[in-house]
């Protein structure tokens, strides 16, 4: 079967690309896009580890399929920076040690923005449901829910 | 090397800069093993046995090979014959041998996900489809999965040429018993006679996957003349390097491994899968191969660590003195010996002093992935059986656990209940930290209604190891420092590495860049394991720094044309001393490095070493949960880990350590099994089934760092990243006992487990 | 001498019922060669799959670390780690 031709916008600029239909938007980014900082964990939608946000929604890429991101807006963790400025999550990480090997960490950020979107004074409870979608086995956690707090804070301006 | 001691100023030992690897890990450049791509590289992907226990009767490859787009395709027979040959290279006495049939099955498979075929194609996609298409005729075994079904009389045998060693006399007829080990001392069977009190209980663990995010990943490119370069995930570059020139045949220096990024590994990746096979199918195919394993193949291909049976009987008298102990440990160690049982009995009394104890077990096979290890291996197994039955004995006696375990605690000076006289250990500062801690101390609060809550304690032992490292020290003719260090980086050692230099250097740690070399690039290193990088990588990168420092102050002396002895280096710069003080303006590292060439050459000096003398960690933890009387589901409320980690290098990398660990450990104890089916089929190789903690199942992991530091490391400092997997499983079920009345001595704890043991304790 | 304690299983099948022995050697080489004087097969043993603790620190894969002349010394199966 013929590759699918596929126009849409990643992390602010307009991408093209062609893919096997079978092939999964985790799949395009990695293999057609080289944009490898999302991961595969599991394939399956458990670890979070591809997480990405498609018009602002937060999405496991390793579920979508690649010819679905016709007409979107994707962000991926190469586009939470502003040019050579870091976001504040990504700058709070840093900072308070949120991450050991750093396999988790991309889908982490990219959960973590999709929170502050919606809403950006989140408790200690709510940060932990909304990345319970994200594995890490390092961290056992603390230190990304110290800094998405943390994170929170300053971009809320205290 | 000595420590410096107390009292030296430290200005960045003991600080928190942001690690050197950190931007590129935030915003998504950093390169892991499935992220390498190489010119002309294809895909391939592993036909592995559906079958715990079979017979290769045939495999017919002709299909697979005819699939447009296929390059090559390998079986065991692609693989030389390696007789059988112990050698300890790697974690743990590595049979070469036994490895290659894990690897890849010769006649037999011996677990479900046993690879035995595998396939290189263009792309992935085609890889997978001529996978399917491999033909291989089994003729099906009966199996093994536990250790009492591998024990049992009449039992299906793995390896027809097992007998179990360690026993007298040698027995003439195998079995799936490996070997029996033991460590005594005294005689704890009489000593029973002295106790008032004894707790005598079974207790058993399920295997558990060490579950890394990132699965097994490499690129690998064998070219004509013999050479190959491996790109992979992995805790030891020299150990993937030795490995697989072993396994293929070839010649150490031929091959080059560029250690990636690695995604966790936890033991779990301190052996090889893929890159055999990868270097196989390049050779056969002539193109660079890219293999990456699915979560799935993590599951059913990579090793977990074994699940056991314990048998522990602790007697105490009244006073609440422990007089004699037993521990009768049986480890599953997959489809090849080498479970952790000797490590399980060794650390299983640990903590105490005792005169008369005895631990011993068996390793034992069964059709299950072969272990590997996974953090403080054995350890965490034995000492949820020991600390359970510690814990009811304390119970018994109607004492505080904690003020128990001071009374019985291992000193400095007590004889270890593995052998030789402990220095140097700060167990006892961890139990008096623990009853004069807030969370000891706070209220357990009112448990709404149908929840019951309760709070436990616990302790555990690490080894820690030591090992042949290397690390190098260059001073840039800027001015800035590269160190470069033999060990890939888990935890943070990359910037304990940077610090350590910047420290001897006396400069800010922003100079100094660490990064970790590749085979070619560095001199051999032991893998990354054993909690062993940040002390003996450490020793010897401080090494090399300190020689770097005694040079450029060589060539100040040069310079100012003074005797050597007449230079003192200090707040990173050479100033004359003695009578010459004042005489000449300080020389900075940039200003040294600018003359480097006039003076000598290139400042740098690498070292290598086999560093001795690595101090053991304990730990205590303390642990609240609530148990839902309905659900059986146990929350943990509060969670504290107190640790001797002999010199925090750098303290948030350290309380990371101690809480990861301290979490793997409550997964352990709650959520985390392997379920086979009647087939011995695995029926949960995902993340899904595979119920690994999630932020949501947990509270902030408080950490305390005890310091009694390691008089062998120039900093103090101790291992600390598999101490604290240990306490974990029994704090979690000394917490459900103190909430319920239960004891729960089979793991996991999971909902119906805990549903089903209170409604049997209601009667 | 040193006092050193041969009681691990491991090496029972070459020293029998013997638990501690006083040797008079200065290093792990030292021992190693003395060992396999007095039981053959006991040095390859230790020196490839054991551990030795000298005063409570535990050293392996050395020939070189000093035994002192009232050192105790543990001989242990090798420790590893994940």
């Amino acid at each position: 079967m013929a590759k699918i031709h596929v126009t849409t916008k990643i992390n602010g600029e307009d991408a093209e690309f062609l893919c096997e239909p079978q092939q999964t938007m985790l799949d395009v980014l990695r293999d057609e896009l080289s944009l490898t900082g999302s991961k595969e964990g599991c394939g399956s939608g458990d670890c979070g580890a591809c997480s990405i946000l498609v018009d602002g929604r937060l999405v496991c890429s390793c579920l979508m399929f690649g010819a679905e991101a016709a007409g979107t807006e994707i962000m991926t963790i190469e586009g939470m920076s502003d040019g050579d400025t870091l976001h504040p999550l990504q700058q709070k990480f840093l900072e308070h040690a949120a991450l050991q090997c750093g396999f988790c960490t991309p889908g982490v950020l990219v959960a973590s923005k999709a929170l502050l979107d919606a809403n950006p004074n989140p408790t200690e409870e709510q940060a932990r449901y909304w990345l319970a979608g994200n594995l890490c086995r390092c961290t056992g956690y603390d230190k990304i829910i110290e800094a998405v707090m943390d994170a929170a804070a300053e971009m809320r301006g205290e | 090397m000595n420590y410096l001691g107390k009292d030296v100023e430290l200005k960045v030992v003991g600080t928190r800069p942001i690690r050197p690897d950190g931007v590129e890990k935030v915003n998504g450049r950093a390169s892991f093993g499935a992220d390498v791509a190489v010119s002309g590289m294809i895909h391939a992907k592993v036909v592995r046995s559906p079958h715990a226990h079979a017979r290769i009767k045939s495999i017919d490859t002709s299909k697979a090979e005819a699939v447009k787009g296929v390059q090559a395709v390998i079986t065991g027979a692609d693989l030389p014959d390696i007789p059988s040959e112990e050698a300890f290279v790697g974690e743990g006495p590595a049979n070469f041998r036994e490895m290659s049939h894990n690897v890849i099955a010769r006649d037999k498979v011996l677990y479900d996900g046993h690879a035995v075929a595998a396939v290189a194609a263009n792309t992935a996609a085609i890889a997978e489809e001529a996978a399917r298409l491999v033909e291989v005729e089994y003729e099906v075994l009966p199996h093994v999965i536990s250790v009492e079904e591998a024990m049992a009389d009449g039992a299906p045998v793995l390896h027809e040429d097992m007998f179990t060693q360690g026993v007298d006399p040698k027995p003439t007829k195998a079995s799936n018993i490996a070997k029996r080990v033991e460590f005594k001392l005294g005689d704890s069977n009489a000593a029973f006679a002295k106790a008032d009190v004894i707790v005598e209980r079974q207790y058993t663990t399920q295997p558990v996957h060490q579950a890394y995010i990132e699965p097994h990943a490499c690129v690998v490119s064998y070219n004509p003349d013999g050479q190959a370069q491996i790109w992979c995930s992995s805790q030891g570059q020299f150990m993937v390097r030795a490995f697989c020139a072993k396994l293929l045949g070839m010649d150490i220096a031929s091959i080059r491994v560029m250690p990636m990024e690695i995604g966790g590994g936890f033991g779990g990746k301190t052996l090889v899968y893929l890159e055999p096979l990868a270097l196989a199918l390049s050779k056969k195919s002539g193109r660079p191969v890219k293999m990456v394993m699915s979560r799935e193949e993590v599951f059913r291909g990579s090793g977990p660590t074994s699940g056991g049976t314990i048998n522990v009987k602790i007697g105490a008298t009244k006073n609440g003195r422990i007089v004699a102990a037993e521990c009768e440990t049986i480890l599953q160690a997959g489809a090849f010996p080498g479970s952790p049982v000797g490590p399980a009995c060794m650390t299983a009394f640990a903590c105490y002093d005792l005169a008369d104890v005895t631990a011993f077990g068996y390793d034992v096979v069964s059709n299950r992935p072969k272990v590997a290890a996974y953090r403080a291996p054995g350890a965490p197994i034995s000492t949820f059986a020991v600390e359970s039955a510690v814990d009811e004995l304390a119970q018994k006696l109607g004492m505080d656990p904690a003020e128990f375990r001071l009374i019985n605690a291992a000193k400095n000076e007590t004889k270890a209940a593995y052998g030789p006289t402990l220095k140097d250990i700060g167990y006892v500062e961890t139990l008096e930290a623990t009853v004069a801690s807030e969370h000891y101390k706070s209220d357990l609060g009112e448990a709404p209604k149908g929840k019951r809550r309760g709070r436990g304690v616990a302790s555990g032992f690490w080894f820690n190891i030591g090992g042949e490292s290397s690390g190098a020290t260059y001073v840039n003719e800027d001015g800035t420092v590269s160190v470069v260090s033999g060990n890939p980086d888990i935890g943070g050692s990359r910037a304990s590495m940077g610090m350590m230099a910047a420290e001897v250097l006396g400069i800010d740690v922003s100079r100094v860049r660490t990064t970790v070399g590749d085979t070619a690039s560095v001199g051999y290193s032991f893998l990354t394991g054993g909690s062993r990088v940040t002390f003996a990588t450490g020793m010897a990168v401080t090494q090399s720094a300190e020689e770097v420092r005694d040079d450029m102050c060589r060539r100040a002396a040069l310079i100012w044309e003074i005797d050597a002895e007449a230079v003192e280096w200090r707040d990173g710069a050479a100033h004359p001393a003695g009578e010459n003080a004042g005489k000449f303006d300080p020389l900075s590292l940039s200003d040294i490095a600018a003359k480097s060439g006039r003076t000598g050459g290139p400042i740098s000096a690498k070292c290598s070493i086999n560093a001795q003398g690595a101090g053991p960690g304990y730990a205590t933890h303390i642990c609240d949960v609530e148990v839902d009387e309905e659900t059986g589901h146990v929350a943990v409320l509060r969670y504290t880990a107190i640790q001797d980690v002999g010199k925090a290098i750098h303290p948030a990398y350290v309380e990371g350590q101690m809480q990861g660990g301290a979490v793997q450990g409550i997964g352990w104890a709650l959520n985390e099994e392997y379920i086979y089916n009647k087939d011995g089929g695995l029926d949960n190789p995902g993340f899904l089934d595979y119920r690994v903690p999630v932020a949501s199942d947990l509270p902030m992991i408080e950490t305390q760092l005890i310091e009694v530091p390691n008089p062998r490391h120039p900093f103090g400092a101790k291992g600390v990243g598999e101490v604290p997997i240990v306490p974990p499983m029994a704090a979690v079920a000394n917490a459900i006992s103190s909430a319920t009345g239960v004891r729960m001595p089979n793991l996991p704890m999971s909902p119906p487990r805990m549903r089903a043991a209170l409604d049997a304790a209601k009667g | 001498m040193a006092s050193v304690n041969v009681s691990n299983q491991m090496c029972r099948p070459y020293v029998g019922d013997a638990e501690v022995l006083k040797l008079e050697v200065d290093t792990v080489r030292a021992l190693i060669k003395e060992l396999e004087r007095r039981f053959p097969g006991l040095g390859p043993q230790v020196e490839e799959s054991m551990a030795v603790a000298i005063d409570g620190v535990i050293v392996q894969d050395t020939y070189l670390e000093p035994i002192g002349p009232d050192s105790e010394v543990f001989l242990i199966p090798k420790i590893a780690g994940g």
